[in-house]
């Protein structure tokens, strides 16, 4: 690429011919105030904070919009672009609630940080609000339009990177919102509840639906024996809430901070993760041996499943009929344990901490429920919501010791810790199919071929004299192009799996809003996060699924084979096809 | 109403289908919307949806096109279509006052029909009778220098006519 010679505030810079002149400007560490713009998302050009005053241009230009050229003099900070840029953030915070004290994301706010740096240091303009109902009609996300600022990176990530196309600009001027076709309750709509519009909304106009106060009503609850069970993904994430750098592992502190809340046992839904992948790999096995229904189609992301309802309602006999990690741990605590301890299921409080704002959707499906309607899982916490209650206790996190898993239901094996991640759940999966198919122990357990997808990933895995063509996709748009070549029947893959969110659960819609340095959707805090779990991984005894002695223990006691009558009533589901039909 | 009611028109199923096979199908959107408009008086929710299946467009899309551009109408006309002229003409001499005197008589803002399908109101631009400014049109049935005081006297006149 040639490099042209330009000027930023008197600095010269010597910058590729396509970048922006954001771009150029970070290239010598000035970082351009921004809304609209996201690194990961099309260029919009709608909220002009970003401008700059270009000598010999009449205009100030949007510096995420328009690309340098050769011998361009650019100022980011003259009096008349602090000026212009303030007046910009002041008409938009105009026509915004003003309600930090009471917001959601008082202090984790993008509009509130931008107005905090122009120096918006009163209310200039004072003009007509727009009026909005808040929109919780979904199990997973809230939309609040009074809070939206129309800059539409939710409406970007819903198209460019999940496909889903739910959200769209309705209307116009002054009357213009951001809502699903025909302003059709959520609920109604075709949105499978990532979340994601929540990760890359500035302000509060996405959040997810709190379960916070359910939970806490549970722990003070004499009658209930509240338990919680964490996802694999929580334990590389959680210490970003508290200032720990992304990528530290900590699940021996969540552990504790969950016990100091007052959970009267603490679970791992990594078990659950194993046993999945002991159903799973039964499943695949079966599948490859009669040569039917392949690929067979992950089902752990609640997301995806039910993009698959809406969208692909023909790919529901080859998707795996196994529930979610957490969904199979849920199940076993309300009947297993439940059992075992002597207590009626209805007594037990079932919380699972997730990365994921779709488990809460997925936690009310009638399918997992008991028989009379008791869910299974009676509230889902994300992340967020999890470190928001540890701070609201008061827990110092940082310093708390390292607590352990109650058991049986607490004991995993590695496989279930890279669940967390992109290419976890095929990993996890080979491990115990491969070993399954030989009959004999792997000698190398780590598949790397499968591991990192940058949104897809194929590769042909040699398993005895099997050649087994897998595919991993995560974010749904990458889903769409594989399971299109699967339709399309050039190429006869054998098992993929799917993840909703890019980078899989590790960069699901419940995780932290990234601390400084990071943005959502970065690829670089993902890696960090993944590499926690590789690491916790590696340092495991048993890193196979079916190795787990508890969940040998478990099949013995009472589930029998795996894929066996008991088996199946209590850890598989089916699916149903959705309307609205999604648009592919 | 039940589904088959809101099932296209054949021809405009196979209008739709022509677009699919042009360059950039997607940009008969609005050419298609205008089509079942003219036909139906307005956009169907279930007519938007079959579109947005038939073109496989997002049905966000349509939704936002069709709400963005003021000629398409989300509601059926009314019996009575009432459409006021904006016109600088007949806006100097008070045709906002007039449409305001209509929404508080009807209940209804621009674009919206009467839960009694009775009325809908619109706007128009000038209808070359400035003379006879501000201009209302009932139908078919011109009414000139309508003052915002006539309105109830105007629609009152309209649903006599309708209890005959």
């Amino acid at each position: 690429m040639n490099h042209v010679d330009i000027w930023i505030d008197n600095t010269p810079v010597s910058v590729a011919a396509d970048k922006t002149i954001m771009q150029a400007a970070e290239q010598i560490g000035i970082r351009i105030p921004r809304l609209c713009y996201h690194p990961e998302l099309s260029i919009e050009g709608a909220c002009r904070v970003c401008i700059v005053e270009v000598e010999g241009v009449n205009k100030f230009l949007a510096s995420c919009a328009n690309k340098v050229w050769a011998g361009m003099r650019v100022k980011t900070n003259s009096p008349e672009i602090r000026q212009a840029r303030r007046d910009i953030v002041e008409l938009i915070l105009d026509n915004h609630p003003m309600e930090c004290q009471t917001c959601e994301r008082d202090g984790n706010c993008e509009l509130q940080d931008l107005a905090y740096s122009q120096g918006v240091r009163e209310r200039v303009f004072e003009g007509k609000r727009k009026r909005h109902a808040i929109e919780a009609s979904s199990a997973s996300v809230i939309r609040n339009a009074e809070k939206c600022i129309l800059c539409r990176r939710c409406v970007r990530v819903c198209s460019e990177v999940q496909g889903i196309h739910n959200l769209s600009q309705l209307h116009r001027g002054f009357h213009t919102v951001v809502a699903p076709a025909f302003e059709d309750a959520m609920v109604d709509s075709v949105c499978i509840n990532c979340g994601q519009c929540i990760n890359v909304c500035p302000t509060a106009a996405f959040l997810e639906k709190p379960h916070t106060e359910a939970v806490w009503a549970a722990l003070a609850d004499p009658k209930k024996f509240v338990v919680a069970h964490t996802a694999p993904a929580i334990r590389a994430a959680l210490g970003e809430g508290f200032n720990l750098a992304p990528g530290t592992p900590c699940v021996g502190k969540t552990v504790t901070a969950l016990r100091r809340l007052g959970f009267d046992a603490v679970f791992d839904t990594n078990f659950g993760a194993d046993l999945t992948i002991v159903e799973e790999a039964n499943e695949f096995v079966h599948r490859l041996e009669k040569g039917e229904n392949l690929p067979l189609l992950t089902s752990c992301s609640p997301g995806w499943i039910k993009f698959m309802e809406h969208f692909y309602p023909e790919m529901i006999p080859y998707a795996s009929s196994c529930k979610s990690p957490m969904s199979m741990l849920s199940t076993l605590l309300k009947t297993y344990y439940a059992e075992k301890e002597g207590k009626d299921p209805h007594d037990i409080f079932v919380v699972g901490i997730m990365p994921c704002v779709a488990k809460k959707f997925e936690a009310e499906r009638p399918e997992l429920c008991l028989s009379d309607g008791t869910p299974y899982t009676d509230a889902v916490l994300t992340t967020r919501e999890t470190i928001w209650m540890i701070k609201a206790y008061g827990i110092n996190f940082v310093h708390l010791p390292d607590g352990e898993f109650d058991n049986p239901l607490g004991y995993s094996s590695g496989a279930a810790d890279i669940f967390g991640t992109t290419g976890g759940v095929m990993e996890a999966a080979l491990r115990t199919a491969a070993e399954k198919l030989t009959g004999e122990p792997l000698t190398d357990l780590n598949f790397t071929e499968v591991r990192q997808a940058e949104g897809l990933k194929e590769a042909t895995i040699r398993i005895g004299d099997l050649d087994v063509n897998v595919a991993v996709a995560n974010g749904l748009n990458n889903a769409k192009i594989i399971l299109d070549k699967v339709k399309a029947g050039d190429k006869q893959y054998h098992i993929i799996e799917l993840m909703a969110c890019p980078g899989g659960c590790i960069g699901g819609g419940g995780q932290p809003y990234p601390p400084e340095g990071y943005y959502v959707l970065d690829r670089e805090i993902n890696k960090l996060r993944a590499q926690a779990l590789y690491s916790i991984d590696e340092m495991k005894k048993v890193r196979t699924s079916h190795n787990n002695p508890f969940i040998k223990q478990l099949y013995q006691d009472y589930l029998g084979e795996p894929g066996g009558d008991k088996a199946h009533h209590v850890l598989h589901t089916t699916y149903t096809p959705r309307e609205p039909r999604g648009i592919k | 109403m039940d589904a088959k009611a809101h099932k296209l028109d054949h021809d405009i199923v196979e209008f739709i289908n022509q677009c699919r096979e042009q360059e950039h199908p997607d940009s008969y959107l609005i050419a298609v919307l205008h089509k079942v408009q003219n036909r139906y008086g307005y956009l169907d929710k279930e007519h938007m949806a079959e579109v947005a299946q038939r073109m496989q467009v997002p049905t966000s899309t349509v939704s936002g096109v069709a709400t963005f551009y003021h000629f398409f109408r989300l509601q059926p006309k009314g019996k009575y279509h009432i459409s006021i002229c904006l016109g600088t003409a007949c806006f100097i001499k008070g045709a906002d006052k007039v449409l305001d005197a209509f929404r508080t008589e009807l209940g209804i803002e621009l674009g919206e029909t009467t839960a009694d399908e009775l009325f809908s109101l619109d706007s128009s631009r000038c209808l070359g009778v400035c003379a006879l400014a501000p201009v209302v049109l009932i139908n078919e049935q011109v009414f000139s220098k309508v003052s915002a005081k006539q309105v109830p006297q105007l629609l009152n006149k309209v649903k006599e006519q309708e209890l005959v």
